[in-house]
């Protein structure tokens, strides 16, 4: 009995030190950017993890520099994302409500269509994409974007979403039916309410997309004032690299704070929406 | 008696007249079908979408033809005008293969219409030979919303599947088959050719493409291999670790080592680029003060592949642990007591239960997961940028994948008939995995063996 005791100890403990050690790996980066912002000066090198002095000096720059406009920056990602968002959201339901709940003529086809484009890597049309904006007249504009993001959001969450309109009963619609209910009226009374979660994973995702985007919004927005966060960012890092690190680490945290956030409050539903989108057909 | 069935034969003429007759005048031009049934505003809504097409078409189908076979006849080229030579711009072979791609998809949108027109005009004359009226306007439009609501529905996400992804693609496919490539084939100044499978010739065989290519394509699937498994047991690792009976304050440890994950990667990944620059990084600091020397973690080709996986599994391992803790949840604890009276040791249950159990239910995604890998740009482009640079490679690093590469190689090296041969074998692999994944779960479903 006691030999047990000794060994349930032992595994206590072993187990942990583990997680302390990952732990510590897991928030190590985290808390190192994160005092990195606080730190005076500009180069990557510092003695300490923890910086002698705190200053804001660098958060103010990102701000009333000349030559880094994050607060314009946030204000253009933030209205991207927030309207590619709301039509790539409406798009996605759109589809998938159309695919789950009706019978209808190439339904099949639509479906394996969506499957296949979501297999080609995305670069691969980006030129495309841009010859056509320019033709629109669209380069460096912020509408260019929004249709561009809202275009593309069904390929990735129709199936997504599908899987989950699968699973609410098609009793309630035939029941609403009966009793006189349009399509519109099933689609918003019912489909609607009950799909929540499943519609705050893909608008998440949706959201998420044009923050950290950097490379088709680079090829899209020409001037720097038209620049997203993204752009800006990985500017910062590719031009100069060393030379201000601590400006970058102010910036990094205001990006990923938000968004962060808004991870750890709907983590719950990430991982169902990741498992329906891999085992639902 | 001659007159009666002269009659009896004119009715049945006219029974029969209405559906050819509308069928025949929307064959002429679209909307007179329409007309004739009376449905007055659609007939004037498809006449106006006729006259929009044909003036649309009758200006760009030829040309939009003429260009996508010959890509254009001339390249800018020096012209004497009143005697001085004048730059005078040539043909812009890609825009016109663009343009005249999408002048040949309007064009068969329009075909389709004009099919549905004509199916359309048949129908309503043959319900107005039952007796039954046409739909007035507003009757047309409720019918849409009840009975065709679906394709109405799909319409608007499908035109933008249509011109910013199927259009693209297709676009993309046909440069393959070009000589569109720096530095001699670029528009404005030169022409741009269709030259047939030459480009995927030279990719596999011409030595020192075919070289990268294969290099480039084993690194892209040890790494495959590698992040997929290395994140996978490791989620499985931490999961099992957390979910011990021993171990008190399991939320906490869960959010904890959720972090990573709420990190978008774009920002994690450039931070641990600098933790792990050679000079300056913290990492290398901390190994100086325990008395060993730094890393080139980033600058040689044996460690960038190691920082790279190792990186990979700190971004990747929570999303594994969250899945994975999620299947822990559901086996059933009569299983582990039917298991503790046989007398099973932790191991054993382990062994027998757990981990078929979590394969089972997480096999698509792991598959889902693989996929996802071979095209990781994220953690690789962020992190090394694909570099160091391997020497006798075709514009490619040592740890650059195939995407990496199609990224370089279009937006940096201007070879887009290589990048695009590159994307359609990468779009082969991943197509052959998921066609794979998907038959799996329908078979899964329908079997329902553990369920």
């Amino acid at each position: 009995m006691s030999a047990r005791k000794l060994g349930n100890f032992v595994r206590a403990a072993g187990s942990y030190l583990l997680l302390i050690i990952i732990s510590i790996c897991c928030l190590y980066p985290a808390l190192w950017v994160v005092l990195a912002s606080f730190r005076p000066g500009k180069s990557l090198y510092s003695k300490t993890l923890i910086p002698e002095v705190f200053t804001l000096d660098h958060y103010r720059e990102l701000f009333t520099s000349k030559s880094i406009l994050f607060g314009q920056w946030y204000m253009n990602t933030l209205k991207i994302s927030v309207l590619s968002t709301i039509i790539g959201t409406i798009l996605v339901l759109l589809t998938s409500y159309a695919v789950s709940r009706f019978r209808f003529r190439g339904r099949k086809t639509a479906l394996s269509t969506i499957l296949v484009l979501g297999m080609f890597p995305g670069f691969m049309s980006m030129i495309a994409v841009y010859i056509l904006l320019k033709e629109m007249h669209l380069l460096d504009t912020h509408l260019a974007l929004i249709i561009v993001y809202a275009a593309g959001a069904p390929l990735g969450g129709t199936f997504i979403m599908k899987g989950y309109l699968d699973t609410i009963p098609r009793s309630l619609d035939e029941a609403a039916k009966i009793d006189g209910a349009s399509n519109l009226m099933i689609f918003s009374r019912i489909i609607l309410p009950l799909s929540r979660p499943m519609l705050t994973y893909i608008a998440l995702t949706q959201f998420v997309g044009p923050w950290v985007d950097f490379i088709f919004a680079k090829l899209v927005l020409r001037t720097k004032p038209n620049w997203t966060v993204a752009v800006g960012l990985y500017d910062m890092v590719s031009s100069n690299q060393n030379s201000n690190f601590t400006v970058f680490a102010a910036a990094a945290v205001l990006i990923a704070l938000p968004i962060g956030i808004l991870f750890m409050f709907l983590q719950r539903m990430l991982v169902d929406g990741m498992t329906a989108g891999a085992s639902k057909g | 008696m001659a007159g009666d069935s002269s009659i009896f034969r004119r009715g049945e003429g006219l029974e029969m007249k209405h559906r050819t007759v509308a069928a025949w005048l929307s064959a002429i031009f679209a909307g007179l079908g329409q007309l004739y049934n009376r449905q007055f505003i659609k007939g004037i809504l498809f006449i106006a979408v006729e006259i929009l097409a044909l003036f649309y078409f009758i200006n760009n189908l030829g040309t939009a033809i003429w260009g996508t076979v010959t890509l254009g006849e001339s390249g800018s080229h020096f012209e004497k005008v009143n005697g001085i030579a004048r730059l005078v711009p040539g043909d812009h072979s890609i825009n016109l293969l663009i343009q005249g791609l999408i002048t040949i998809i309007l064009f068969i949108i329009f075909v389709i219409y004009y099919v549905m027109n004509i199916k359309d005009a048949y129908q309503i004359g043959k319900q107005r030979e039952l007796g039954v009226a046409a739909n007035n306007f507003k009757g047309t439009l409720q019918y849409i919303l009840e009975q065709k609501f679906a394709v109405a529905f799909l319409t608007i996400p499908g035109i933008g599947i249509l011109f910013f992804t199927i259009m693209p693609i297709i676009f993309m496919i046909l440069l393959s088959f070009t000589n569109y490539s720096a530095p001699d084939h670029l528009p404005p100044a030169k022409l741009v050719d269709w030259v047939g499978f030459d480009t995927f010739k030279n990719l596999l065989t011409l030595k020192s493409w075919s070289h990268t290519f294969w290099g480039v394509l084993v690194w892209t699937i040890i790494w495959a291999v590698l992040s997929t498994v290395t994140t996978y047991f490791g989620g499985m690792f931490v999961a099992l670790l957390i979910q011990q009976k021993v171990v008190k304050l399991k939320g906490l440890w869960r959010t904890i080592l959720i972090i990573p994950y709420a990190i978008p990667q774009l920002i994690s990944l450039l931070v641990m680029r600098n933790m792990f620059n050679g000079q300056f990084g913290p990492i290398n600091q901390y190994l100086a003060y325990f008395g060993l020397g730094g890393l080139p973690w980033l600058t040689d080709p044996f460690w960038a592949k190691v920082t790279v996986i190792v990186v990979n599994m700190w971004v990747g391992i929570p999303v594994s642990m969250l899945l994975i803790m999620g299947v822990l949840t559901t086996i059933s604890k009569d299983l582990y007591e039917a298991a503790d009276i046989d007398g099973a040791t932790n191991y054993q249950k382990f062994r027998i239960i757990t981990l078929p159990m979590i394969l089972f239910s997480t096999a698509p995604i792991l598959i889902t997961q693989f996929a996802g890998n071979i095209n990781n740009f994220n953690a690789i482009f962020l992190l090394t940028n694909g570099n160091p640079v391997v020497g006798d490679y075709q514009y490619a690093g040592a740890t650059d994948l195939l995407v990496t590469w199609l990224y370089k190689l279009t937006l940096d090296q201007n070879r887009y008939n290589m990048a695009s041969a590159v994307g359609i074998i990468i779009f082969l692999i991943i197509a052959s995995f998921s066609i794979y994944n998907y038959r799996r779960t329908r078979s899964f479903k329908e079997e329902d063996m553990i369920q």
